[in-house]
């Protein structure tokens, strides 16, 4: 392709080829603190919907070695998040290496918690908000659990702030750690954050799942114990490629199950959630 | 008429895991994942001796669970037989 960027993140090597510079020239920027792998994982490639839409109201499709074939077109001005989606898509449906679960991630003594939930429960955000507050920020999307330790390796990409969580991580972190505001993409408006450096510098260190939360925002405080059979259907449900993974993928994701503690945790805002992973985090975390 | 005789995998087919009160089930031939709720585990490995009718089944399962007086128990058998038929881990022979 005209253009490509390389980039390791956690245990994995992107390359990402692309029609124009300028979605490039944002990455590298964003990514400017991680390595470049030699041999990549995936390719991920950005293309012209058509030869001339190069140049005439550009549209990004999204491609690479594993492609959804109807993945609609994303505007030139959202590239930066064509390049994050494709790195997604390629994980998720190419990556055989790890259980892959989606869910976020964070550390504390060579202990994770791991935080998984549907689309808007906060987990990405809350991943931020305690890289910040003391945590390992490991990962805000994807969470790699060793198929023969059971360990938790970190994927820590850029945090993709979503509408609301953008305002907050805004107030936390210095400003140049923020990509392009994207507003009105397919998933709303869309800010990139760069995660701290030592999440970055830290990445290859695995991490021993320690405490398993299912966060949920906007309703009151409420904390809930959750059975195993129902935290298994959940984190299958959570995993792109529990079933291509056949039995490995049972062995790691069932031992997970009987061995982490786990809660529900229902939360009105983003501190009420920092304060109750915290006490759950000094009871539980084994 | 006789009642059909069901046949199940060897238990080396199934990998088991115990969950609080529910069998966490990969059915090896299949890669499917199945969560099954007593009796249904029970039922597969009364079928591991051998393919048997639903009242020679019923026979195996008293040898080693009290079911009490109750009428309908081969009713019963019959239709978790035919879920666990549905589900692909049971067949007719």
């Amino acid at each position: 392709m005209k253009h490509e960027f390389r980039v390791t993140v956690g245990p994995v090597g992107f390359r990402i080829g692309s029609d124009w510079k300028r979605p490039l020239d944002q990455l590298s920027a964003l990514y400017a603190d991680y390595p470049a792998p030699d041999i990549p994982d995936f390719t991920v490639r950005l293309f012209a919907q058509r030869p001339w839409r190069r140049f005439i109201r550009p549209s990004v499709m999204i491609g690479g070695d594993y492609m959804l074939p109807d993945a609609a077109p994303l505007s030139l001005a959202h590239g930066l998040l064509a390049a994050e989606m494709g790195m997604n898509l390629q994980m998720a449906l190419g990556q055989r290496r790890y259980l892959l679960l989606h869910a976020s991630a964070v550390e504390r003594d060579g202990r994770a918690l791991l935080m998984t939930g549907h689309s808007g429960a906060g987990k990405s955000t809350l991943s931020a908000l305690l890289g910040e507050r003391g945590w390992r920020f490991m990962g805000d999307e994807f969470a790699l659990i060793d198929l023969d330790s059971g360990a938790l390796h970190a994927f820590p990409r850029l945090v993709s702030l979503k509408n609301e969580a953008i305002a907050v991580m805004e107030g936390e972190v210095q400003s140049d750690r923020l990509g392009p505001l994207m507003r009105d993409t397919p998933k709303g408006d869309i800010r990139h954050l760069r995660p701290p450096k030592e999440a970055v510098a830290r990445m290859r260190e695995p991490a021993k799942p320690a405490l398993l939360l299912f966060p949920r925002f906007g309703h009151a405080v409420d904390i809930r114990k959750v059975g195993e059979a129902e935290i298994f259907v959940r984190l299958t449900q959570a995993s792109t490629n529990y079933v291509a993974l056949g039995e490995a993928g049972f062995d790691a994701l069932s031992s997970l199950v009987r061995t982490i503690p786990t809660r529900a945790v229902d939360y009105p805002d983003t501190e009420s959630a920092v304060a109750s992973v915290e006490r759950l985090w000094a009871e539980l975390a084994e | 008429m006789n009642a059909p005789a069901y046949r199940a995998d060897p238990p080396e087919a199934r990998y088991l895991v115990a969950l609080d009160g529910v069998a966490l089930i990969f059915h090896r031939p299949s890669g499917l994942t199945h969560i099954l709720a007593p009796p249904a585990p029970q039922i597969l490995e009364a079928l591991a001796e051998g393919e048997a009718e639903p009242a020679a089944l019923l026979e195996r399962l008293r040898r080693d669970y009290d079911f009490g007086d109750s009428d309908d128990l081969e009713a019963a058998l019959e239709a978790r037989l035919a879920e666990l038929e549905t589900s692909g881990l049971v067949w007719r022979a």
